[in-house]
């Protein structure tokens, strides 16, 4: 049991490393992907409750992840989606190449939408992804080229 | 730290060590050291779920003997809806409440009839309260304590309202009462579940429970089989009408209450439904019906039928039951919880934000060096929760069997590497030149 307990010594050294005080973790997302749509804010939700953050940050993450990662899923080619959690903040960063938002204040109203119909089809694209995401956020910027893609910065802080 | 009572507990002679219960619960719960199961009961939520797949019988649930009426001058009988559903179609349920007199108590109140109330308090409760929307029923105690457990940022969306198991206590006693009954009344519920059993010793949203006793469904129904035939059918108790009896099924409390509602049964896809709770994509629901065991309350792991049976069975009893439902006199407000329901936060890795960050980082570092297979073998039920007990020093990372096996296996290559070695005095030795270098 001798190397056994070195191992829990290990995780020790570890606590007190200055490096870990912050946390990131990075999705790859898929346009159209309805399948797997929803894992990656599943995972950064699953991430925050064993963190133990606030009830309501965690619940602000997973609708401010969800709808980022779905707005790559239903509108763009390709995607990331990042999140960066310190004690101070939880940080969202979801950039995509896809055909980019042409007028980002009507995309921001409620009810506005560019999903096809095959997508609101499925109970998706009711034009309340952004509008949740600014409800959701203590910051937000939204940028966006028209034919490059978008993206969309969240912060949300750990002490409101 | 708080204690928690628990119905689900462990037998240690019947327990092999086999896994099979880690996989299966909801809440990652258990693990399996030194060749038994040990359930975290900050984290057990009495579901039930280890008891219907132990292929050893080694789970059990708590629940209290016949023998506790004795303790009691008047005792009162609380068949769930789910209760009648064991019995053949066409059984007289005043012929069962017969057998449940004849088997020893004075009295029968049926749990449906309380149902009845419980549907009148949500919607009264629906109506006062524009908001939170969905609420979520509070009627499985399995699913509050879920929430409690997992989804923190929706125990204000438990309906604060009393289950009926709960409001059939309280309104049965009242009634011993009004009947001039002295003494000693004991109400006791007859369980589907081991869920029902810890609501009544360690209830949620109020201090006290009004029931008594819980008694196993399987053992009251061998005890009462063999009395319904000589019974004589009881007259003049409370029961259920149609919509309360089909609270007993799932489905059957949505098409009781009514409104702009969602109906889920099984735990795992209640989990999938407050994802969605949880992401604000049901904020157009009034109601949701969330019932940990699959086919509702037939579905318990305490029944003796079939569950997809006695579905059937509930749903042709409720079609013969009194299309009007129970009330009872007097404001539906007093069947509200008293106490606020209060997250458990029982996953998170520590209670220090930095701390949890640095674990949280050591976790997925650690998962990212297993293989991934969440064959369970460890103890722990995958292999990222495995990576959370050896960040929270409750295992190793030789307690996985691939890294244990790859650990040998560099050993071993050492060792050959070490055989082939020759003392200098018996063999001339190459000395590697950048050893030279480093003697120069």
């Amino acid at each position: 049991m001798e190397t056994a307990d070195k191992v829990g010594a290990n995780v020790a050294d570890r606590l007190v490393n200055p490096e870990d005080t912050s946390l990131c973790m990075k999705f790859h997302i898929r346009g159209m992907d309805f399948a797997s749509g929803g894992e990656a804010s599943a995972r950064i939700r699953g991430v925050c409750v064993q963190l133990g953050l606030p009830a309501s940050v965690t619940r602000r993450v997973a609708i401010v992840t969800y709808e980022a990662e779905m707005n790559i899923v239903i509108h763009a080619i390709r995607g990331t989606l990042q999140a960066t959690i310190t004690p101070e903040q939880v940080e969202i960063e979801a950039v995509d190449q896809g055909p980019g938002i042409p007028d980002i204040d009507r995309a921001m109203e409620e009810g506005f939408s560019t999903a096809p119909p095959s997508v609101r089809e499925m109970g998706f694209g009711a034009g309340m992804g952004l509008p949740n995401i600014k409800a959701h956020s203590d910051a937000l910027t939204i940028e966006s080229v028209v034919g490059v893609g978008t993206r969309v910065h969240s912060v949300i802080l750990v002490g409101q | 730290m708080t204690r928690y009572f628990h119905s689900v507990r462990l037998d240690q002679e019947k327990c092999k060590g086999c896994t099979n219960c880690i996989k299966r619960c909801p809440t990652e719960a258990i693990r399996v050291s030194a060749g038994k199961a040990r359930i975290m009961e900050e984290r057990c939520v009495d579901c039930g779920e280890c008891i219907r797949i132990c292929p050893n019988k080694a789970k059990l649930a708590v629940t209290d003997p016949m023998d506790l009426l004795s303790a009691f001058d008047y005792s009162v009988a609380l068949p769930a809806p789910s209760f009648m559903g064991q019995f053949k179609t066409g059984t007289n349920p005043a012929q069962v409440a017969g057998a449940l007199v004849l088997a020893g108590f004075d009295d029968v109140f049926e749990v449906s009839a309380a149902a009845d109330v419980v549907t009148a308090a949500i919607l009264d409760y629906l109506d006062s309260h524009p908001q939170p929307r969905p609420v979520i029923s509070s009627a499985c105690p399995a699913v509050v304590r879920l929430v409690q457990v997992k989804y923190a940022a929706l125990v204000e969306n438990i309906i604060p309202v009393l289950a009926p198991m709960e409001v059939a206590a309280r309104i049965a006693k009242r009634r011993a009462f009004e009947r001039g009954i002295t003494g000693r009344v004991g109400a006791f519920f007859i369980t589907p579940c081991p869920a029902k059993v810890t609501a009544s010793k360690q209830p949620v949203g109020v201090t006290d429970s009004s029931v008594d006793g819980i008694v196993s469904m399987n053992e009251c129904f061998a005890l009462i089989r063999p009395l319904i035939e000589k019974a004589e059918p009881l007259t003049d108790y409370p029961r259920g009408s149609r919509s309360g009896v089909g609270w007993g099924r799932a489905g059957g409390e949505m098409q009781a209450v009514g409104v702009n509602s969602l109906a889920v049964d099984g735990i795992h896809n209640v989990i999938t439904v407050l994802n969605e709770v949880e992401r604000g994509r049901l904020g157009d629901l009034d109601f949701i019906e969330a019932q940990a065991c699959v086919g509702g309350c037939v579905g318990g792991c305490l029944t003796v039928e079939n569950p997809f049976v006695s579905r059937i069975r509930v749903r042709k009893l409720a079609e013969s039951s009194d299309p009007r439902p129970f009330s009872t006199s007097g404001k539906l407000d007093v069947f509200r919880y008293t106490r606020r329901v209060t997250p458990r936060l029982a996953l998170s890795l520590d209670t220090d934000l930095s701390q949890a960050i640095a674990k949280m980082n050591h976790l997925e570092a650690t998962e990212a060096r297993l293989p991934g297979l969440d064959c369970g073998s460890c103890g722990s039920p995958s292999c990222r929760a495995l990576a959370e007990d050896i960040v929270n020093n409750r295992a190793y990372e030789t307690d996985c069997i691939f890294k244990l096996r790859e650990r040998v296996h560099q050993l071993a290559e050492e060792m050959v590497d070490l055989a082939s070695k020759v003392p200098p005095a018996m063999a001339p030795r190459e000395i590697p030149s950048s050893r030279k270098d480093d003697a120069e």
